[in-house]
């Protein structure tokens, strides 16, 4: 073996190891079971949030789709979700949950279809449109879905047979976590392997991706589909964790503030959603303390700043932090840049 | 043997026409050169040839096969890969991972979600190969973005050859490239293997008569001369169009 081969094969051997940092961030997201026994509410919303922001970084991300429906597939998700329970057709929660993200993939895999003819704005138009459609439609067959007032009557059976939903919201959150977790892991490998490394070369370049053989269209519906499924995911685990399922789960806010949670946290390198969905439900949890009534205001100021002051300083910081980091870990070199951050 | 042949090929757009009745014949393992002046439909032809336009009328058969109809990255498959005028690279991913992409893609794992990227010891050999072939092990690990122009344009070329085709077409390869770091890029392309079939598109005719062995000379989207490189360099049709401003300046 050349040194040469052995570099190579090195690199792309330690391309994909978990960074000190990254276990840090996992070690400590399970301590808060422990550490905020009150808080399990928020958290277990900042969970699912953060899977269903997940979800929306592996096609924007990660293949350069932009969306403003994720919630159709959150929501018809969520919506099985609720009817399996209710109507006792499925007792057990992680099957119930397992079957929902396929049911929000064929969605994802039938609509990928419309989104990927077309530009951005197209894309942002059709995937809004979608899941306008399914509002009205939720809304229409109220007598199955509960309507305005939401699908009453959702009893979630124990997990597994063993963990019940308790009242403090403990094995809610701790199930919502762990989903999180597994979900997280499976996106990771996603997009280290080589078909993740063709959705960044169709996002860089989709016109020589086409031209070194790949397949574009076939790739971007891999990913809308398989992103589908992990909104829909999200989405059975809102109401599996609320025993309640209402419209609002298809709502254009839902899509909009998962754009948010991105711009906030960063987009192309996974952890941006998770990250971004901290800030949002903690920042909104503490402003609305402050002002009950304009918290949206302040939303909108953060919004407006990050903006301005540009991903790429923000992302300059966050490299220079890193690499300080880094160099106190006294770690391998690091990856070259935070791979495909949005302007 | 003809391994990339056209047959009529025309294309236009509304009432211009920028290609019309191109038959060309590219033998197995040839320098084939395509010149003319400029907006001749150089590269309209090339990006027929490879799919991104589809022609009005006419054909395209590579390797006995006809290929009109396929899209493009089913061309590449069939064994034909080219590089563009103005590089098209993925400025985010390093000179690695760009080759790693395509050498993964051609050995049938580029659909693989599970496994890692280079986890075949073939990709990973395949990747070594074309890293030194094309001098570019110093910068592998670098942003595309930020490597000299020079390196770009040996990336360029070496993105297409990592999918190993039969044949090869250069939009320009040397445009652009500055004086010193154009030797290692001509001495790249001269060095490339005997049996790849390469389709030059070019403007530096000094490049194009020390390389090719066969020139056809498009002029106004239509075939002019076809022959060897002296006979267009005599051809007194090919300096008056073209030739005799180039030779002269």
């Amino acid at each position: 073996m050349t040194p040469l081969t052995g570099d190579v094969a090195a690199y792309l051997r330690n391309r994909a190891r978990w960074s000190p940092l990254e276990i840090a961030f996992w070690i400590f997201a399970f301590a808060t079971i422990w550490l905020f026994p009150g808080k399990y509410l928020i958290l277990k919303d900042t969970a699912i949030l953060a899977l269903f922001a997940l979800s929306l970084d592996l096609i924007l991300g990660y293949a350069g789709i932009l969306s403003l429906g994720q919630a159709a597939f959150f929501g018809i998700s969520g919506y099985f979700a609720g009817l399996v329970a209710k109507y006792g057709i499925i007792n057990e929660p992680v099957i119930a949950l397992l079957l929902g993200g396929l049911v929000a993939a064929a969605l994802g895999f039938v609509t990928s279809f419309l989104v990927l003819r077309g530009s951005d704005l197209t894309r942002l138009m059709v995937t809004l449109g979608v899941s306008l459609m399914l509002y009205e439609v939720a809304n229409r067959y109220s007598n199955i879905t509960g309507g305005a007032d939401g699908l009453q009557g959702v009893e979630v059976a124990p997990i597994l047979g063993r963990f019940r939903f308790d009242l403090y919201g403990r094995n809610g959150y701790v199930y919502s976590l762990i989903v999180l977790f597994v979900c997280f892991v499976i996106a990771r490998r996603i997009v280290y392997s080589p078909f993740g490394l063709s959705l960044r070369s169709i996002k860089g370049n989709a016109l020589r991706a086409a031209a070194i053989g790949i397949p574009v269209k076939w790739r971007l519906v891999a990913i809308y589909t398989a992103a589908a499924g992990f909104a829909g995911i999200a989405g059975a685990l809102l109401t599996q964790t609320t025993a309640f399922c209402s419209l609002d789960v298809f709502s254009l806010d839902r899509s909009a503030d998962l754009l948010l949670v991105l711009i906030i946290g960063g987009t192309g390198y996974l952890y941006g959603g998770l990250i971004g969905a901290v800030i949002y439900k903690f920042l909104q949890d503490w402003i609305a303390t402050l002002t009950p009534q304009y918290w949206q205001f302040w939303i909108g100021l953060v919004l407006v700043v990050i903006v301005l002051l540009g991903r790429d300083r923000i992302g300059a910081w966050n490299e220079a932090a890193r690499n300080a980091l880094y160099g106190a870990f006294g770690r391998l070199k690091p990856r070259p840049a935070a791979v495909g951050s949005e302007r | 043997m003809a391994i990339l042949e056209t047959e009529g090929l025309e294309k236009r757009f509304g009432g211009i026409v920028a290609a019309h009745d191109v038959s060309l014949a590219i033998e197995k393992g040839a320098r084939h050169a395509l010149i003319g002046p400029n907006g001749a439909g150089k590269t309209t032809v090339v990006n027929l040839l490879t799919g991104v336009l589809r022609p009005t009328a006419g054909r395209i058969v590579l390797d006995g096969r006809d290929i009109t109809a396929l899209e493009p990255h089913e061309r590449v498959r069939l064994g034909m890969a080219r590089t563009f005028q103005i590089n098209q690279l993925f400025l985010d991913l390093t000179p690695l991972e760009t080759i790693g992409l395509a050498v993964s893609e051609r050995l049938g794992s580029g659909g693989d979600w599970w496994r890692l990227v280079g986890s075949k010891t073939a990709v990973t050999d395949d990747i070594v190969e074309i890293v030194e072939r094309f001098h570019l092990a110093d910068v592998m690990h670098e942003r595309t973005a930020i490597l000299p122009y020079g390196k770009q344009r040996l990336l360029e070329i070496a993105l297409a050859f990592a999918c190993r085709p039969h044949v090869l077409l250069l939009d320009e390869p040397a445009a652009g490239v500055p004086e010193a770091e154009r030797h290692e890029l001509l001495a790249t392309i001269a060095a490339l293997p005997a049996e790849v079939t390469v389709l030059l598109i070019e403007h530096d005719m000094d490049l194009v008569f020390s390389f090719a062995d066969r020139i056809s000379v498009l002029v106004n989207g239509a075939l002019f001369v076809d022959g060897a490189p002296e006979e267009v360099a005599r051809d007194p049709r090919v300096k008056a169009v073209y030739l005799g401003e180039e030779l002269d300046a």
